[in-house]
């Protein structure tokens, strides 16, 4: 089947990739259009880490050393908006792009041109957004959650931070189409719907979270810009609206947000462990089971982010139960990946490295998580640096690492050669170090009392916040070491098809490199994972 | 620089035992509502810590017995209902445990009635002002001098040379110890929120909204805050002083505005 498949590839040699600059702009390839999203989200990645290090160089000792509170603010506000939307959901994409269809055995995504589109805006959307660095007033500087009234405040740049965050929802929209409709229609023959690898599940489930919320968005922020422009009164309280709405309608996207940003981790992470343990992912179907019922509790937790703005008694208790039970499916996901170790044969690997870290620091991420359920308690961790390690625990060593193991695991079969094992092992422990050097210290300065998002700080949160920020810089360094392995990732030794020792799935049936069209005729799912055994 | 380089999770646990480090731990703060909320944090905490322990446990052993260098043999399982059903249900206790307290608490938290004492908080981009309701005393609140001066790139001024640097105020909130007062929020622009970390109360400013929130000081003292919601370049100048003195300090301050007010009121 392969062989023939690989026949047929040599017959259709016009069918290979075009010349030129034109081959990327107007490529309808899921692998081109994969590797673009890719090297988008990397060069973001850094842009915002570069964002995060003027906040970190400032934090490093009490006074004001380098900027004004004024560009602090933008900075904080860029570097979560770069982060979200530039880094972590396009890079999720991207390896959506490259191995849903290579998973299910289909020839490409469904709405190819489409494809084409939804890369091609993103781009464009952020060159808008970082062009506001440049305009009179700086960039927004209201915290990426855009509340009202301070963000009506925002100078010439309010009108294109609408815009690009309008492009950004449009372009996540479009590839959430796309993945739902590639997943439904082009499985191969005998992939029924339980038998897909966790990564596309969770893609799955993650696509219709983005059609659900992404539009919510848009709309909150549309009522920002008619607020701002056309005379309307939404969320200004002298015109008979209210600011807290705002925060209500931001929530509901902003929740199911935070899962988009996970569940395609909990995916990678499914697909990797399992390789690296020589065993099958502990209990599939309660995974699938889990993921979904995350996604059904994160519809109606959002007002956990809202304890603090005065809600009625009834409602804070609602959203404090609902919030805990989100605990319940969460764990049953990493008890099922310590169970998938449990009495494995277990290789440590590069991509086995960061997928352990993630399940051990994504987990202490979920104790915060749960620690801020608590609604008392969390009327005290609150917009303090308490929450800011909390969700950079989540982030960073859980979807950022996740995305480095998918890097490591799948670059053999993207570029034909195995990348340099030491670098990639030097890169881990140094990333993983330093990331706990950073955010650990931030949980003790937000029980102690500092707020989030502040220029300068009292004296006694001076210890912590170097530490911090000495974390932070080493963390920063240690990404150019990626860097260095993705500029030698053709410098190896050749890999083979499979590439690793027991992986699974469709992907490793075809030639590493993945040649530029797989699958024209659908591989027999059965039979292949049979071959494996 | 580094004085407490203690970076631990039993480092964390420590400081819940001895629990007088501020700088590593939520304070127990001085009202009845700021312990109740202190130890829901405590008990949470160590129900990760337990749950931690097992999960990281398990995860270690297998890290270091199941290795294929040491030569294991994968097994072959792939689910165990039994082991499933158990890791499903066992969760469900635990959190039934932790709500049941933590609801009990935040009713508490809720209940502002009969309070002894109304102070209107209203948020400034960057200020505070409070009136006593019935008393017929305002004043703003801002950053004192000292800290003003030190706050300015370039200004030439140490902050560890300026006493409570960005945590002191021109004229602070004055509350008599014992009494319930009840805090009524409100902002004249941007969001704000108003947080004293020892009192355990946090609740936003909102434009055209107002908010109520209350605490019962036991102890008296100085207890220092900041503005926890972001309103503006200036968010991080904007602290929070509540002075809490015994009930007769507390009358002798009202009576020195009531004879600032007259002597205002004549001088017009």
């Amino acid at each position: 089947m392969v062989t023939a498949a690989a026949e047929l590839e040599k017959d259709h040699d016009h069918h290979g990739p075009a010349k030129g600059i034109g081959r990327w702009l107007f490529t309808t390839n899921h692998k081109d259009i994969g590797t673009l999203y890719l090297l988008f989200s990397l060069v973001m990645f850094f842009v915002g880490g570069a964002m995060a290090l003027v906040i970190r160089s400032e934090l490093m000792t009490p006074g004001l050393q380098f900027v004004h509170p004024e560009f602090f603010n933008q900075m904080t506000t860029m570097h979560a908006l770069i982060m979200v939307f530039g880094a972590v959901m396009p890079a999720f994409v991207g390896l959506a792009n490259w191995m849903i269809p290579l998973m299910i055995g289909a020839p490409d995504m469904a709405l190819p041109r489409m494809n084409n589109w939804s890369f091609w805006i993103l781009p464009v959307a952020f060159s808008i957004l970082l062009s506001t660095l440049f305009m009179p007033g700086g960039a927004p500087a209201s915290g990426w959650t855009m509340y009202p009234p301070l963000v009506l405040q925002t100078g010439d740049a309010f009108p294109f931070l609408i815009f690009s965050v309008h492009l950004m929802g449009l372009s996540s929209i479009m590839g959430a189409i796309n993945i739902i409709v590639t997943i439904l229609n082009m499985r191969a023959p005998d992939m029924w719907l339980l038998k897909m690898p966790m990564f596309v599940w969770t893609w799955l489930i993650t696509a219709y979270l983005l059609i659900a919320v992404m539009p919510v968005l848009a709309g909150a922020v549309t009522m920002l810009l008619t607020d701002q422009f056309f005379g309307t009164s939404f969320f200004l309280a002298a015109g008979g609206g209210d600011p807290v709405m705002f925060q209500h309608i931001f929530w509901f996207f902003g929740h199911p947000e935070v899962y988009i940003m996970i569940l395609p981790a909990f995916g990678v992470v499914s697909e990797i462990i399992p390789t690296f343990s020589r065993k099958p992912l502990f209990g599939h179907d309660s995974m699938v089971y889990a993921a979904s019922c995350i996604a059904f509790l994160s519809f109606i937790v959002w007002a956990h982010h809202m304890f603090t703005v005065g809600m009625p008694l009834s409602g804070q208790l609602f959203f404090m139960f609902a919030t805990m039970l989100i605990a319940v499916p969460t764990g049953v996901k990493i008890f099922n990946w310590v169970a998938t170790m449990w009495r494995g044969a277990m290789t440590f690997e590069t991509p086995m490295l960061f997928s352990l870290a993630f399940v051990f620091l994504f987990t202490i991420g979920g104790f915060s998580g749960l620690m801020l359920a608590v609604a008392p308690a969390d009327i005290q961790y609150h917009d303090s640096y308490f929450v800011v390690a909390h969700f950079h625990y989540v982030l960073v060593p859980g979807s950022i690492f996740a995305l480095m193991a998918a890097a490591y695991f799948w670059l053999p079969k993207w570029t034909g050669h195995m990348y340099s094992e030491s670098a990639g092992r030097l890169h881990f422990w140094t990333s993983a170090i330093f990331v706990n050097l950073t955010f650990f210290p931030m949980h003790f300065l937000g029980l102690a009392g500092m707020p989030r998002r502040i220029p300068d700080y009292p004296t006694q949160f001076a210890d912590f916040n170097w530490m911090a920020s000495v974390g932070a810089l080493g963390f920063g360094l240690s990404q150019l070491i990626f860097v260095y392995v993705l500029l030698t990732a053709k410098k190896g030794a050749r890999a083979t098809d499979r590439v690793w020792e027991a992986p699974r799935g469709l992907e490793w049936t075809v030639p590493s490199p993945a040649p530029y069209h797989t699958f024209t005729t659908p591989p027999k799912a059965r039979i292949e994972e049979e071959s494996f055994k | 620089m580094l004085r407490k380089p203690v970076l631990s999770l039993p480092g964390l646990a420590l400081a819940g035992t001895a629990s007088a480090d501020w700088a590593l731990n939520m304070p127990e703060g001085v009202t009845e509502l700021s312990a109740e909320t202190h130890d829901l944090h405590m008990m949470v905490f160590w129900w990760c810590v337990a749950i931690g322990i097992v999960v990281f446990g398990v995860m270690l052993i297998s890290l270091l017995k199941h290795r294929k260098s040491l030569g294991a043999q994968p097994a072959k399982f792939s689910h165990s209902t039994t082991a499933e059903v158990l890791w499903t249900a066992i969760p469900c206790v635990i959190l039934l445990l932790m709500a049941v307290p933590a609801a009990r608490t935040m009713i508490k938290l809720e209940d502002s009635r009969d309070p002894d004492l109304t102070v209107v908080a209203t948020a400034y981009q960057w200020k505070w002002h409070y009136r006593y309701q019935d008393e017929d005393i305002d004043f703003y609140s801002s950053l004192d001098t000292a800290s003003l001066q030190a706050r300015w790139k370039g200004s030439a001024v140490d902050p560890f040379s300026v006493d409570n640097y960005l945590r002191d105020v021109d004229r602070p909130m004055v509350v008599p110890r014992g009494a319930k007062v009840r805090l009524l929020l409100t902002s004249n622009d941007v969001l704000h929120a108003w947080w004293v970390p020892e009192l355990a109360i946090k609740k936003d400013a909102i434009p055209g909204i107002v908010n109520e929130t209350w605490f019962r000081a036991e102890q008296s003292g100085t207890y220092r805050g900041q503005c926890a919601e972001l309103c503006g370049k200036d968010h991080g100048y904007m602290p929070i002083v509540v002075e809490v003195v015994e009930p007769d300090e507390f009358l002798a301050w009202v009576e020195t505005h009531h004879e600032e007010n007259a002597r205002v009121a004549a001088n017009q």
